[in-house]
């Protein structure tokens, strides 16, 4: 078994309803997120997930100097960034591939998929 | 003894990819197997010249490897006992039947033709690992640097490990999306071996040859599939002129082939799945590409060819595929019925400067129409981007006939 990182990738300016265009779709992109998530469970393919607060609201710290320098806001500026993600455990990229499928139709966004070298 | 080697090099060739198919399928992994045959083939050098070529030269082959195989991962287990167990996996038992058909070449198509692959990289990784062309080669027929398509296979190969791509031929409800990208690659190193890009063996026929085997495979596997039959039914008729189509090191267009060399088995197979294809009335691009080629084995003499019949379904194939080089060879055809000049006009339309095949046709255009000068310099022009020697032969030698 190979441990995936899928990440959801949207806009970095938030409206009203997230990403999503209305209420309503905001509501039935998380139920069927929710869904999703009780199938990777249920199939024994979980590992973790979260969503990120806005990419706005993250802090960049540099430690290698003598004292921790403190950025304010995303490392990089992007017009894209990772609004959430899963980890998975799956046999093969097929699997982890089919499974991203369903994750990014469930939560309206396009997903990457990369391998972990190793998990610890 | 140059002889020899030159022998065992070429059964090594037609050998590589059965050879790292199932080494691959044994060992689960591409770096392992290519090493290991590569170290095959230097036993081979060193042995058979003194005793002979073995009497089941393949069989040697994958024994051998699949021992050099099993030495290497014990050392590296030896110096890297800690991670063995991630990394040190042998799998010697049988291997699982997890698609529909039990092909290891073909389990090594589809992971070579992997979606996740980009395209680039497909092609690339079927010529290398199931053609058996050097990376030098491949570089050569996509026209880039050798260093650049090294990095490309080499890529591509590290993703396979790292993110596990399978080898395995995908269950039967995936299949027919995965299908489009395999027929495209099989057409691809078809073509490569009916006309290599390099300046090596003008024609492949082990290239060919395995295309048909992969092809007849897929087959089985998908009967209802009517591009797997279009495809099988294009490979057999061009493949049945194959044999007409050099001679004396020279490249023989359709029209002047001698057609009784023309291997009438494979037209007749191939008549049949064309005709099969018709009855299913879903159209492709492989499926009217086997027609065309049907009309063209179905005439008896160059002159008997149904050329409007031709042109019809390169108008079916334009309304799927509206690519210059559909355009391109839809020109060719049309010369045939309105004559050279209005095929010179769609021709000169198509930005394809680049492409040897439009040089060529152009060439031929303004032949047959007179103009001379402009005829030779096309033709020059053709040469210099072909380094197939017999093309070139054939080319020069249409030049030089020149006046």
């Amino acid at each position: 078994m190979t441990h995936y990182l899928l990440t959801v990738h949207g806009p970095a300016e938030m409206e009203e309803f997230g990403n999503y265009g209305s209420k309503e779709e905001m509501e039935e992109a998380f139920a069927a997120t929710g869904a999703f998530n009780e199938t990777l469970h249920a199939d024994g393919y979980w590992v973790f997930a979260g969503g990120l607060q806005a990419a706005s609201t993250a802090t960049v710290v540099d430690g290698r100097g003598e004292t921790p320098v403190m950025t304010d806001g995303p490392y990089l500026e992007t017009k894209e960034v990772i609004g959430g993600f899963w980890v998975i455990d799956a046999p093969d990229l097929d699997v982890a591939l089919k499974l991203a499928a369903e994750g990014s139709k469930a939560c309206r966004g396009k997903v990457e998929v990369r391998p972990f070298e190793g998990l610890a | 003894m140059q002889g020899t080697t030159a022998a065992v090099e070429r059964v090594f060739r037609e050998e590589y990819g059965r050879l790292i198919a199932s080494l691959v399928r044994r060992f689960g992994d591409i770096d392992i197997a290519e090493e290991a045959a590569g170290e095959a083939l230097v036993v081979a050098l060193e042995k058979w010249p003194a005793s002979g070529v073995p009497p089941n030269p393949g069989g040697w082959l994958t024994t051998t490897a699949g021992n050099r195989a099993i030495d290497r991962i014990r050392r590296e287990k030896q110096r890297e006992a800690k991670h063995q167990a991630a990394l040190m996996h042998v799998d010697d038992t049988p291997h699982e039947h997890t698609g529909p058909v039990e092909d290891d070449r073909l389990r090594l198509l589809f992971t070579c033709c992997h979606p996740a692959l980009a395209p680039e990289a497909r092609i690339a990784l079927t010529l290398r690992l199931l053609g058996g062309l050097t990376v030098a080669q491949i570089a050569q027929a996509f026209l880039v640097p050798e260093v650049t398509m090294a990095q490309r296979i080499t890529r591509a190969k590290k993703k396979i490990a790292a993110a596990k791509v399978p080898y395995r031929v995908p269950e039967a409800a995936d299949l027919p999306e995965r299908l489009g990208g395999v027929l495209a690659v099989l057409f691809l190193v078809f073509n490569e071996g009916y006309l290599a890009t390099g300046d090596g063996d003008p024609v492949r026929a082990e290239l060919t040859g395995e295309v048909i085997r992969l092809t007849r495979v897929l087959r089985r596997l998908l009967p209802e599939e009517p591009e797997v039959a279009g495809l099988l039914g294009l490979v057999l008729l061009t493949e049945a002129r194959r044999e007409a189509r050099v001679r004396n090191g020279q490249l023989v267009p359709l029209g002047e082939q001698d057609r009784a060399g023309w291997d009438r088995t494979l037209i007749a197979e191939g008549h049949d799945l064309v005709r099969e294809c018709l009855a299913i009335n879903l159209p492709g691009r492989y499926q009217i590409l086997a027609a065309i080629n049907a009309v063209h084995t179905d005439a008896a003499t160059a002159s008997d060819t149904d050329w409007s019949q031709v042109v019809a379904l390169y108008d079916q194939l334009t309304r799927l595929d509206p690519s210059p080089i559909v355009a391109l060879n839809r020109a060719v055809a049309v010369a045939e019925l309105d004559g050279p000049k209005v095929a010179l006009a769609l021709i000169d339309r198509l930005p394809l400067t680049g492409y040897h095949a439009w040089q060529v046709a152009r060439a031929d255009m303004l032949r047959r129409l007179g103009r001379t000068g402009e005829a030779k310099e096309a033709y020059d022009a053709a040469i210099a981007a072909t380094q197939n020697s017999a093309e070139r032969a054939y080319l020069s030698r249409k030049r030089g006939e020149l006046v």
